[in-house]
């Protein structure tokens, strides 16, 4: 071999022929590329003062040479070892037998506004899937309910403690300062009418009504609806949705309807921690600042409130979390066997969840002002 | 260099997950430009050992030296631009499943040799063909593939910066019998051309009879014999008995004697 030891690769034209020398490999790559694109033509090239040579450098060789003179090398480069030739006839094997394609065609001006379609037609798709999905998970529930040997005790009760037991904590806190921050606003909005005692008709109100509820509700979406989307998704990534299916189960009643049923039992009764931690911290407050002690804080509860706030507030929970499980359930089964998708599809589980919450949440104001209650 | 020291010597390795001991005095060396087939019974820790190289599990006693080093007390910048020497074939593939095959070759293209993206996306459709792939496949994403096709892709993306040892995982597992053999074609083709070295766990018996220069054996957590075929063939201990001698063995090496015969018919 000559000696060329770590000399850079070039294309030297030495009298009427091409030769190649120094190291043809990849940290000379992109230099390479320009000086073969510059030759238009090359029937036969010098390879005998070429120094390393690696894939990147024999995949230019073959462009500069094409694959049919490549194959040819034992002819005209007799004196290249053999390793060498063999690896340039693998190159050049490699890229004749097919051709590379072409690059993906540009988008074009009007991409925009048919992007913009694709995503109004899916979400309406999305809208009639939810409904659909929601059909399906009522007719399995009625379904299973008149066969008892195929309720999911285990399963069930697994899934509370996870989605109710152990948000109990979290839920509990943030309703308390929530609650504290809401008591705060009230008195010293309501300290300039010199009506700082209604501040617990405020924190009641709120939390019995709307704040309980809609706390809970948006706590659970970002920590249930997320582990449910999660969990499907990459069982099915993993095929193991399509190994129940295989042995005759229904994913519908072993996956979702545990989930969903676990999910109605559960956020009810956070919603009732969340009511008496939020109107603690409003006590609190009130205890510490505006000199109004829990005695006569549970005094005024008891002759202001009725019960109608709590009814409405605690009526609602039972459906918010079934939207939430429902959806958080459904987006696990949309996801493709990918981390990316798995990703994409708990992203919108929770956007989806957070919102449909809310959504309900003022359709039902309004409906309850509208009845009066 | 020189080209008679191994380029990967293990010594007395020890490799426990908790009280369950791997390894225990493991001694092994990968030569410069060979093919060495590791083979063993499952749960021997083939896959453990090809990690402690790697450096992906720390080993709980001995020494790795690579390249002449000692990985495990050099310094980070140092031993990544080593582990840059190293191709790695995962026994799934583990191919990123958000990119095409194409970025998938391209992004140690891009990331370490410095290339612009479309000249990586060139040279990564090239590898890919390499690999045996055809060319519609360079966009299509890992989750649309068999898994013959992410084995290949997975090969084309250890082979991107042209290492000098390749390591790979049971790379004919869940290959047809067809498409296992021109793997292994490959394997040797490539391998004369480019002048790496391949650490290759398998249990394909076709594998080691075709392809590997030297077969190592793990059991008894440690390296029984490492040895040319005929000698570890030839090693008396029951699970190789079993191993090379079952039907499937005598199989695989009456296969080979038929395609190694024929005057010119060695690869």
């Amino acid at each position: 071999m000559p000696d060329t030891a770590s000399r850079p690769g070039m294309l030297e034209q030495q009298a009427h022929r091409l030769s190649a020398v120094g190291d043809w490999t990849l940290p000379h790559y992109a230099r390479l590329r320009d000086a073969v694109a510059r030759v238009h033509e090359a029937d036969s090239v010098d390879l005998a003062q070429l120094g390393e040579l690696d894939t990147s450098g024999a995949s230019l060789l073959v462009d500069l040479l094409g694959p049919d003179a490549v194959s040819d090398i034992a002819e005209w480069a007799p004196g290249l070892p053999p390793e060498r030739q063999a690896l340039l006839k693998a190159v050049a094997d490699a890229t004749r037998r097919r051709p590379l394609p072409p690059p993906a065609p540009r988008p074009a001006p009007l991409a925009a506004l048919a992007s913009l379609g694709q995503v109004v037609e899916q979400l309406a798709r999305q809208q009639l899937q939810l409904i659909a999905f929601v059909g399906l998970t009522l007719s399995t529930l009625l379904t299973t309910l008149f066969t008892p040997w195929r309720w999911r005790l285990t399963s069930l009760v697994a899934h509370v403690q996870q989605t109710g037991l152990n948000a109990i904590p979290i839920v509990a806190l943030l309703t308390f300062l929530v609650g504290a921050v809401v008591a705060f606003l009230g008195a010293t909005v309501l300290r300039d009418f010199g009506a700082t005692i209604y501040t617990v008709n405020l924190v009641a109100y709120a939390f019995l009504r709307e704040f309980g509820v809609l706390l809970a509700a948006i706590l659970l979406a970002g920590r249930t609806a997320s582990a449910f989307t999660a969990q499907i998704g990459s069982m099915k990534a993993n095929e193991e949705l399509d190994a129940l299916r295989a042995q005759g189960l229904d994913p519908m009643e072993l996956l979702v309807l545990p989930r969903v049923l676990a999910m109605t039992v559960s956020l009810p009764i956070l919603t009732l921690i969340g009511m008496l931690c939020g109107m603690f911290g409003g006590a609190l407050v009130c205890a510490l600042a505006l000199d109004i002690s829990f005695a006569q804080f549970i005094a005024i509860v008891q002759r202001d409130i009725p019960l109608g706030h709590f009814l409405v507030g605690i009526g609602k929970a039972p459906l918010f979390a079934f939207v939430i499980a429902v959806i958080g359930c459904l987006e696990g089964f949309k996801a493709e066997a990918s981390a990316q998708s798995v990703g994409e599809h708990t992203t919108s589980s929770v956007v989806q969840s957070i919102f449909m919450v809310i959504l309900l949440d003022a359709l039902a104001a309004l409906f309850f002002m509208e009845m009066g209650w | 260099m020189n080209a008679s020291k191994p380029i990967v010597e293990i010594r007395g390795l020890v490799n426990r997950f908790g009280r369950h001991v791997v390894h225990e005095g493991l001694d092994l060396d990968i030569r410069r430009g060979e093919i060495l087939g590791v083979v063993g019974g499952s749960g021997t820790g083939k896959s453990v050992l090809l990690r402690s190289i790697v450096g992906l599990k720390r080993p709980d006693g001995g020494s790795i030296r690579v390249f002449g080093e000692e990985l495990q007390r050099l310094p980070a910048a140092r031993r990544a631009s080593i582990e840059r020497r190293f191709g790695v074939l995962f026994q799934r593939g583990a191919l990123f499943s958000s990119l095409n095959l194409q970025e998938n070759v391209a992004l140690p293209l891009i990331e370490h040799a410095g290339l612009s993206r479309a000249d990586a996306e060139r040279l990564a459709r090239v590898k890919l063909a390499l690999a045996g792939l055809p060319p519609d496949a360079a966009r299509l994403d890992p989750a649309a593939l068999s898994g013959g096709m992410i084995k290949r892709a997975a090969l084309a993306r250890a082979l991107a910066l042209d290492p000098e040892v390749l390591f790979l995982d049971e790379p004919t597992a869940g290959l047809d019998p067809i498409g296992a053999a021109a793997f292994d074609r490959l394997l040797v083709t490539l391998r004369d051309a480019l002048g790496f070295s391949v650490f290759l766990v398998t249990h394909d018996l076709d594998t080691l009879y075709s392809s590997c220069d030297r077969v190592a054996v793990i059991a008894d957590k440690r390296v029984l014999v490492a040895d040319s075929l005929s000698v570890v063939e030839a090693t008396d201990d029951p699970w190789i008995r079993d191993y090379f001698h079952g039907p499937r063995g005598r199989a695989a090496s009456q296969a080979a004697q038929q395609l190694t015969s024929p005057p010119g018919g060695q690869s």
